[in-house]
């Protein structure tokens, strides 16, 4: 979705997109022949997970700390993908460096593009926020969370999130049973890029 | 589910109990929890830090550390951490644990069975436990607890079961234990 403007930047926060909202749609340069997308994991919780910068100077910083917890998100069959405005050549090296093994996708232009659509770009720096959001395999926001910026999250809220996420999942299921097919979802994700 | 802008700061889900490694009084006011990496250079900042503090606040804090090593980056960490556990098991935990900070730059795993015969363990038993992994699921447990608990990298600290966010040089970490020694 490069190219398309998502919503206005405005100079204050106006906070992250909340749960029950539909998660925007992008596509983003993972590396710099390959794009990701949201579209990409339907069916599978997606975590997205905003930070500010590649290379903050700590040990185990959030996407080292993530890496190391990988398997326990894939437990749920949940995709991470880190994003933040790096770009493309910056996020490899990054990701070489902390051997990471999950995509960072480059919100590099139109700078902040995807991060503004998901409230949680930083216009006076420039960056993204902190932001974690979890998706259903719907594209449906369940969990979303905005940190200090300086404060690195952990991992407690996203794995309380899945672990909901799971457990109304096997409800959901159950009830989509004795519903019968139903393709409403599915159109209108295709068809709402910028969900609104 | 809800979405959370604001945040009560993370608190440790895992108690301190005699599982855990402790040094102090149980009838401390304040117990500062460290979650730490022995190959992680911050955590070796930390280390001497810890020691100033614990002779600062003498009988009114104790100290309990647990692991949480970073195999990724650290290709020694979870084998150091693994050898504290194992020196642990023979009654000498702290030594074993200083030690493996002191040495840093050195903890492969000939290296630690050298440690543990200096500290005066019995190396045959050390070497099995090592070699048998049979404290993995220790340092495993302590990562776990870790993540539920908030733990954001190494090393992470908390006072009285909360995440201490932010600087954690002498001063202000000294400043916040003092605070919770206050009102405990």
């Amino acid at each position: 979705m490069p190219g398309r403007t998502f919503g206005e930047i405005s100079a204050k926060p106006m906070g992250v997109l909340s749960a029950g909202m539909r998660a925007p749609q992008f596509a983003l340069n993972s590396t710099p022949d390959q794009k990701v997308s949201l579209n990409d994991f339907r069916g599978r919780p997606v975590i997205l997970a905003f930070y500010p910068a590649d290379w903050s100077p700590v040990c185990g910083d959030q996407m080292a700390l993530y890496n190391e917890i990988l398997p326990e998100f894939q437990r749920f069959n949940a995709e991470l993908i880190g994003i933040s405005v790096d770009g493309i050549w910056c996020h490899l090296a990054f990701a070489h460096d902390r051997k990471l093994r999950f995509p960072l996708l480059a919100d590099f232009e139109p700078k902040g593009a995807v991060a503004s659509a998901y409230g949680a770009y930083r216009a006076p720096e420039g960056t993204t926020e902190r932001a974690l959001f979890v998706i259903d395999g719907d594209g449906i926001i369940r969990w979303s969370y905005l940190s200090p910026v300086g404060i690195n999250p952990g991992a407690e809220g996203i794995l309380r999130a899945l672990e909901e996420l799971d457990q109304t999942q096997t409800t959901q299921d159950t009830q989509k049973e004795h519903r019968h097919g139903d393709a409403h979802d599915e159109h209108q994700a295709s068809t709402d890029p910028a969900g609104h | 589910m809800a979405t959370h802008t604001t945040n009560t700061k993370p608190q440790l889900t895992l108690p301190v109990t005699e599982r855990d490694h402790i040094q102090g009084p149980a009838t401390a006011p304040v117990t500062l929890v460290e979650y730490g990496d022995y190959q992680c250079p911050y955590c070796l900042q930390a280390y001497p830090i810890m020691i100033d503090i614990q002779e600062h606040m003498g009988d009114r804090m104790r100290l309990v550390f647990r692991n949480f090593p970073l195999t990724t980056l650290h290709s020694h960490a979870q084998h150091a951490a693994e050898a504290a556990e194992a020196a642990g098991a023979q009654g000498k935990f702290w030594e074993m644990h200083d030690y493996l900070f002191e040495h840093q730059d050195h903890l492969d795993d000939a290296a630690l069975l050298r440690y543990a015969a200096e500290i005066g363990l019995d190396v045959e038993r050390f070497s099995r436990d090592l070699k048998e992994h049979k404290f993995a699921a220790r340092v495993k447990e302590d990562f776990q607890s870790g993540i539920r608990s908030g733990v954001n990298g190494t090393p992470t600290f908390f006072i009285n079961g909360v995440r201490h966010d932010g600087a954690w040089d002498l001063e202000t970490l000294t400043a916040a234990i003092l605070a919770a020694a206050e009102h405990p």
